[in-house]
């Protein structure tokens, strides 16, 4: 089974204690693929104990992107979190361990 | 009319690089050079700093950045905009112009202030991260609210060379100029939002040419020890191509511009800035050529009737202490450690954290099935009200030495003051900005 990591690349984001998670198909004709197997509920399994809130997704066919907005996620958030990696920087590599 | 408008990135925070930034100003044709110093944490830090000495506050960098730069922007005829006066702005620009005396460089400073609104706020409205009172967090630090490109209009009229601000939208750094050269107006809200997604593309300098993107053997990125940084030619429709100083390392693709593009936005459609609420959606990337790529497209709708303001409170003290094992049964090892720790002190905190570096500290769990590090690092951090008693967290795991597992080394430990940050929302008409000019020149002196 293929990972997110061998069609996408992914960049974390965070506001507050919000962590933004792009997902961008390297080539474009993968896009229709991501849209269907990268599902809100399939991200949210797959980082199950990390989201604790809501999780949004934007479809950005244009760029052959989703953008995925995860609220409680970091912790309490960056200023107060007692995390090494407070800004969760380092999440999108954990999404791009997921099967798709 | 000009032609095209050249906006150039020289520091994406404030510890960042200080050479890609003499780059630019000597080989990059730039007409203005962006500095973007200024964190959400940093400006309440600066604050800090501020209390204990009212001479300072501004970024620490301060000094040595424009050291190196003020003889290349006069030479080269850039004029430089940065948010590095952070608490201070005023003594930033002070500081500013004796650097310019001491060098014998003419200069015109123009400060813009405003954004310190820790007056304007009321401790029982709610922020917008948890409806709670403000006044619950604790001891408030700072309050700044994120002004808009139009604060600094009047600063770029003034013919300043160099434009000092603290807290400012970073996206609003770069439109500033622009607006300012095609003489958009305020309700011009295409523009306004393409020069926003442009000022949003370069606010991270180096991200933008390869930085933060690369992965071996998956995303290369050439001779990253010495990265470019970025640069946008725009023109008067806010069309713009994204480039590089030519010889420097790192690369820009359609790849990183998107990772840029959609880094840290909230929604996509609606990317609010006090300037605008950009529709980023709409965007389109064409690389038209070696680390060339053209943005254009954003639409924009509006702009919003308030101004966010970020709250920094002390949020008291935090408390790490760390310990590796290596070799046979490591992890276990650095399992019980983190147990005694757990049994001797958990009770005292009202937070604490347990980590094994090299498996599951960062997510919380390793997603590599056969999870078995050579060496781990055990990393117990709590929150303190008081640095006396965070430091008793270091003290617990050093005393692992005699007392612990076999085998543990290299304790380090560490307490950090804790500034935490929430946000409320500010009517912009009661944020009042002022423009104040600092210079010198060598009639002056003579006089």
């Amino acid at each position: 089974m293929p990972k997110l990591h061998d069609l996408a690349h992914c960049r974390a984001g965070d506001k507050g204690n919000t962590s933004i998670l792009s997902v961008i198909a390297y080539r474009p004709e993968d896009y229709p693929l991501l849209v269907e197997r990268v599902t809100v509920d399939a991200v949210a399994r797959h980082l199950e104990g990390i989201v604790l809130g809501d999780i949004r997704r934007y479809e950005l066919p244009g760029l052959g992107a989703l953008q995925f907005v995860c609220e409680r996620s970091l912790s309490g958030g960056v200023t107060t979190s007692l995390a090494q990696d407070a800004h969760g920087k380092s999440l999108s590599y954990a999404l791009l361990e997921m099967n798709v | 009319m000009r032609e095209l408008l050249r906006v150039g990135a020289g520091a994406g925070f404030s510890g960042d690089r200080l050479e890609p930034a003499a780059v630019l100003a000597q080989r990059g044709g730039v007409d203005y050079l962006i500095l973007e110093c200024l964190g959400e944490r940093t400006v309440a830090l600066a604050q800090l700093r501020k209390h204990r000495d009212p001479t300072r506050g501004y970024d620490p960098l301060l000094e040595r950045r424009m050291e190196s730069l003020l003889p290349l922007l006069r030479r080269h005829g850039v004029r430089l905009i940065s948010n590095l006066g952070a608490a201070n702005p005023i003594a930033a620009g002070e500081a500013i112009v004796a650097i310019a005396r001491e060098q014998q460089t003419p200069i015109r400073v123009a400060v813009v202030t405003g954004d310190d609104v820790l007056a304007l706020i009321d401790p029982d409205e709610l922020t917008l991260e948890g409806g709670t009172p403000i006044a619950a967090y604790g001891e408030l630090v700072s309050a700044n609210a994120y002004l808009g490109a139009d604060a600094l209009l009047p600063a770029l009229q003034s013919g300043a060379d160099v434009i000092i601000t603290g807290r400012v939208a970073d996206p609003s750094l770069f439109l500033a100029p622009i607006a300012h050269a095609y003489d958009w107006q305020v309700d011009d809200f295409d523009r306004l939002a393409c020069a926003t997604s442009i000022g949003h593309l370069l606010e991270c300098a180096g991200q933008l040419c390869g930085g933060y993107y690369a992965e071996p053997g998956r995303k290369e990125v050439p001779d990253m020890a010495h990265l470019g940084f970025p640069f946008a030619d725009v023109d008067a429709r806010g069309n713009a191509t994204l480039g590089k100083v030519e010889g420097t390392g790192g690369c820009i693709t359609l790849a990183t511009a998107k990772e840029q593009l959609l880094y840290e936005v909230t929604d996509p459609f609606a990317y609010v800035t006090p300037d605008v609420v950009a529709d980023f959606s709409t965007v389109t990337l064409r690389e038209t050529g070696p680390n060339r790529v053209e943005v254009r497209g954003a639409t924009g709708k509006g702009r919003p009737p308030k101004l966010k303001v970020s709250v920094g409170y002390h949020a008291g003290y935090v408390g790490e202490g760390e310990i590796s094992y290596g070799g046979v049964n490591a992890m276990s090892r650095a399992r019980l450690a983190g147990e005694i720790i757990r049994q001797r002190i958990g009770k005292e905190f009202s937070e604490m954290r347990i980590d094994l570096i090299g498996s599951t500290s960062l997510h919380g769990r390793s997603f590599n099935p056969r999870d078995q590090p050579y060496e781990v690092r055990l990393r117990v951090a709590v929150r303190a009200p008081t640095a006396e008693r965070a430091m008793v967290v270091g003290e617990e795991v050093e005393a692992l030495y005699t007392n612990g597992p076999a085998a543990g080394g290299g304790t380090r430990k560490y307490v950090q003051e804790q500034i935490g940050i929430v946000s409320t929302l500010l009517e912009r008409e009661r944020i009042a900005t002022q423009v104040t000019l600092r210079e010198w020149s060598r009639d002056a002196q003579a006089a």
